[in-house]
């Protein structure tokens, strides 16, 4: 029997299609967890090789697998409980239909990802991708309150839950979130919400590179505590200059205090913008990292910021770059090779900062790996955490790259 | 197990005093007994040897040592722990982490401090006070337990409401391996070298290795505060109106609730704080920020919902001293019910916020049942639950009613959609609830992933993951091992098997 017609005998023929993927691999839709585990099981006992897909707007669809398993059926959501403010949701849900299915019930989740708004909610777990909203409510793994997954070897998992608070057994969540599907396919995911905010005001201020970055010093020297403090390249922002991006969140009354320290502490200087122009600045700067072919992240510390952005573009250019000096992430995306992108690592690795590749073609993301080579005594942990959770290699992730 | 012969142990006992000097090695049985229990009264262990390095040398020469001989080990900070996690047996070695108890860093610019594990968890925030920062992380014991042990336990604090539990605090950090390896995880600006092992470290109770150097992120102390207090007739009206507040979308920087026996206890100790004593119920709110008008309108905002929903009065602290004798009261509301009986089991559960005012009925009906007294006072806005039960250890069968009701209370709060510990962690305490919430094969993934960091599982070992309830798992081995679960007898001399003495 051959190996499609083994995944339709085990999940039916509506479950596979043959002609959808570019390069002739079949791909595979499992509509629910139980048949996520049932096809991987098969898997390690055929010793089939699987790229996992979401929405396919993201990380391109290209390593070579026997099988493309997709999450797009898993987009039910299957609890919203605003006065608890948690939610369940299926990993192949959109992120836009999540979102808009939460507000309809007056609640947030204050994740602001890059790609395309349809992107899964899977995917951006499993690559822990966040955006701007990080300064005031922290990375993906913050907004986690649990997540179910299936191992390579088609067990399913269960971490976390879906309270608030809990310590009950190891966090293996912590594992899932960043592990760019390594170590298991992300099924389901329990999420901590945010109300919706009273009030939403962004506000920003053109001006050179030097300028805005000692703008931002002076933010948070005020103690203003800002939802998103972003400095974007022109080209991001659509506009003649860098351009930083303020934004407040929450009651009306702090949202008007921190328009007004803002004011104080920088000159009134700063523009505020309509309530739909600022989602377009914010939905144009996320969606613009879907459209180049490379995009990665790096994570320093705050006071190093510009001097990352200075490496940043002597090294590979700085034309399409987000970064939140006040925690020290930068994003950035564009076109570079295997060899700038390594030495770019190195060089970063003497100064202690890592760096992440969220996507590029398959080529690229297997010489370089999403996460290149770990630290001395790392390395063993990360390769015995893979044999426990994927222990036939089944899952064709480029984590490590072949440096 | 075999008993070793004397010189087998003194030569352990020799060697330990080698690396960290004699007189941080303890032997002698009075001594040990000081570490046969944490902060939680129903379990006792005494452990074998106790050791007290001084420097993060010492901890990786020592750890080196014990893997070597195939000890177990089980590592201890204040012993503050409400779970029985840093208690070990007869045949382990317990290393006290008190003495490295230095604050390496400070980083006012990049809001970044870098501690010793034995560090005591309000010592930092008194040191980073001149910088105008803070570490928000603030367990009711902040006052003895220390980061190390924070971190081991992913420990939360009624602040943890707006700012998170340690977990959300910790950048980087330096562990030392169960082979004695150190390895650097994570990086001071918290994005990780790969998967997150840092994330995964935090809360793995001392069963993953010793965390030697910890990287933590600070937070500016807010400039403006308002704390409240507000009374109920019911605990039913003050649990739904944790929910109106919850929903309202301002989040209070806490959000903490105590009931009337809880109450009365504050109300007759030296912490009395002013609580109404005829209340069912008291919440008490801060409202945190950095503007002061910000604060007073969003305060002003959580007192309309709070009276809308209920509350009989809304007290707002005048000054400082008012509040710090608030908030003294409601964190040293465990020592005040001291005074209500001999012993006191804090139990530890949390529930989905709209879930509290049954289940606090539910845990009145318990509590009336079995004929205990439970007094609630808890993180009301987080549903973290902590029904104390007070109880007479030395009354025949009481302990038995104890560990039943606990029982029930923990069964109802998981039928609630709730878990069974929500910063105490699992320990030995929780041992035997692990099952209601995890299958088999997620049971297994744990202890799996755990023998990725401990292969011979000698980390603390007996702790968090029930194995006899684990699935066989892919590469796993000693599965026949079981948990080690028995009463040491507090007269056990150090035993270690033969077989750790092997060539």
């Amino acid at each position: 029997m051959s190996l499609v017609d083994r995944v339709r005998a085990l999940l039916g023929s509506d479950a596979v299609d043959l002609a959808a993927t570019p390069d002739g691999v079949p791909r595979v839709a499992p509509a629910s967890p139980d048949a996520v585990a049932l096809l991987l099981g098969t898997a390690r006992e055929e010793g089939w090789r699987l790229r996992v897909e979401g929405a396919g707007t993201w990380l391109p669809a290209d390593a070579p697998a026997d099988l493309a398993l997709t999450t797009r059926r898993l987009d039910k959501i299957p609890a919203i409980e605003p006065q608890d403010l948690s939610a369940t949701a299926e990993a192949g849900i959109g992120c836009d239909v999540l979102r808009q299915q939460l507000a309809d019930r007056g609640t947030w989740l204050a994740l602001d990802p890059p790609g395309l708004a349809g992107r899964t909610l899977g995917s951006v777990v499993a690559t822990a991708s966040s955006g701007p909203l990080r300064q005031g409510f922290g990375p993906v793994r913050d907004h986690l309150l649990g997540v179910t997954f299936v191992t390579g070897d088609g067990r399913v998992v269960q971490s976390g839950g879906k309270v608030v608070k809990n310590v009950a057994g190891y966090d293996l969540t912590k594992l899932e979130a960043g592990g760019f599907g390594a170590f298991g396919v992300i099924v389901l995911v329990h999420l901590r919400l945010r109300a919706l905010p009273r009030a939403d005001q962004t506000l920003v201020l053109e001006g050179t590179r030097e300028d805005l970055t000692q703008v931002a010093e002076d933010i948070a020297a005020a103690g203003l505590q800002p939802a998103a403090l972003e400095l974007m390249s022109p080209a991001l922002a659509r506009r003649e200059r860098w351009a930083l991006a303020v934004r407040f969140a929450g009651s009306a009354a702090l949202v008007a205090a921190d328009e007004a320290g803002l004011r104080a502490a920088t000159g009134g200087r700063f523009t505020a913008l309509r309530a739909d122009e600022a989602h377009g600045c914010w939905m144009r700067a996320a969606e613009s990292f879907a459209t180049r072919p490379v995009t990665f992240r790096v994570g320093g510390l705050p006071d190093s910021s510009d001097e990352l952005l200075d490496l940043l573009q002597h090294q590979v250019g700085d034309e399409w770059v987000s970064a939140s000096p006040g925690v020290g992430a930068i994003r950035w995306g564009g076109e570079t090779t295997v060899d700038r992108l390594r030495r770019l690592r190195r060089t970063l690795a003497g100064l202690e900062v890592p760096l992440t590749v969220e996507r590029a073609a398959w080529p690229l993301r297997a010489a370089v790996g999403h996460f290149g080579a770990y630290r001395e005594g790392a390395g063993p942990l990360i390769a015995g955490l893979r044999r426990t959770f994927d222990p036939g290699e089944a899952f064709v992730v480029a984590v490590e790259g072949t440096e | 197990m075999t008993p070793p012969s004397p010189s087998q142990s003194d030569s352990l006992v020799d060697a330990l005093a080698g690396i960290v000097g004699a007189r941080h090695v303890r032997t002698a049985l009075p001594e040990r007994m000081t570490y046969a229990r944490d902060g939680l009264p129903t379990h006792r262990r005494v452990p074998g040897v106790v050791v007290l390095p001084g420097q993060r040398d010492e901890v990786i020469a020592v750890v080196r040592l014990l893997a070597t001989l195939g000890v177990p080990l089980v590592p201890r900070g204040a012993g503050t722990g409400l779970s029985g996690g840093a208690l070990a047996d007869g045949d382990a070695v317990l290393i006290v982490l008190t003495r490295l108890n230095r604050i390496l860093k400070i980083d006012p610019r990049n809001r970044l401090a870098v501690v010793e594990p034995g560090v005591v968890n309000v010592r930092l925030s008194a040191a980073a006070a001149p910088h105008g920062l803070h570490y928000t992380p603030d367990p009711s014991s902040q006052t003895a337990c220390t980061i190390g042990g924070n971190v081991a336990e992913n420990s939360g604090g009624p602040h943890c409401l707006k700012y998170g539990v340690t977990a959300n605090h910790v950048l980087a950090l330096e562990v030392v391996l169960a082979d004695g390896r150190a390895v650097e995880l994570g990086s001071p600006g918290g994005e990780p070298w790969g998967p997150d092992l840092v994330g995964l470290f935090v809360g793995s109770e001392g069963n993953f290795g010793i965390a030697t150097r910890i990287t933590v992120r600070l937070l500016p102390v807010p400039r403006a505060i308002r704390t409240q207090l507000a009374d109920f007739d019911s605990l039913r009206t003050a649990g739904e109106a944790v929910s109106a507040v919850i929903a309202s979308g301002i989040v209070p920087a806490a959000l903490e609730m105590m009931d009337q026996s809880c109450i009365r206890a504050v109300e007759d100790s030296v912490y009395a704080a002013g609580y109404p004593r005829d209340a069912a119920a008291v919440l008490l709110v801060e409202l945190d920020g950095g503007s002061d008008a910000a604060v007073e309108a969003d305060a002003a905002t959580v007192a309309e919902i709070l009276r809308s929903h209920g509350a009989r009065a809304v007290r707002t602290a005048a000054d400082a001293a008012e509040r710090e004798r608030l908030w003294l009261g409601r964190k040293k509301a465990f020592g005040a019910m001291g005074r209500l009986s001999r012993d006191l089991v804090v139990q530890d559960a949390v529930v989905p916020r709209s879930a509290l005012p049954d289940v606090l009925e539910t845990i009145g009906e318990i509590a009336a049942r079995y004929g205990l007294t439970v007094s609630n006072v808890f993180h009301a806005g987080d549903g973290n639950l902590h029904p104390n039960i007070s109880f007479d250890g030395r009354v025949p069968g009481l302990k038995a009613r104890v560990d039943a009701a606990s029982g029930e209370i923990m069964t109802a709060c998981i039928a609630a959609g709730g878990t069974i510990t929500g910063e105490h962690g699992v320990g030995l305490d929780k041992l035997r609830y692990m099952p209601l919430i995890f299958d088999g094969d997620s049971l297994a993934a744990m202890r799996a992933v755990r023998r990725v960091w401990d292969p011979e599982e000698r980390v603390n070992p007996g702790k968090v993951v029930p194995i006899h309830a684990c699935r066989e798992w892919y590469g796993s081995r000693n599965a026949e091992r079981g948990t080690r679960n028995g009463f040491a007898p507090s007269g056990s001399a150090f035993r270690v098997s033969r077989s750790a003495f092997a060539p």
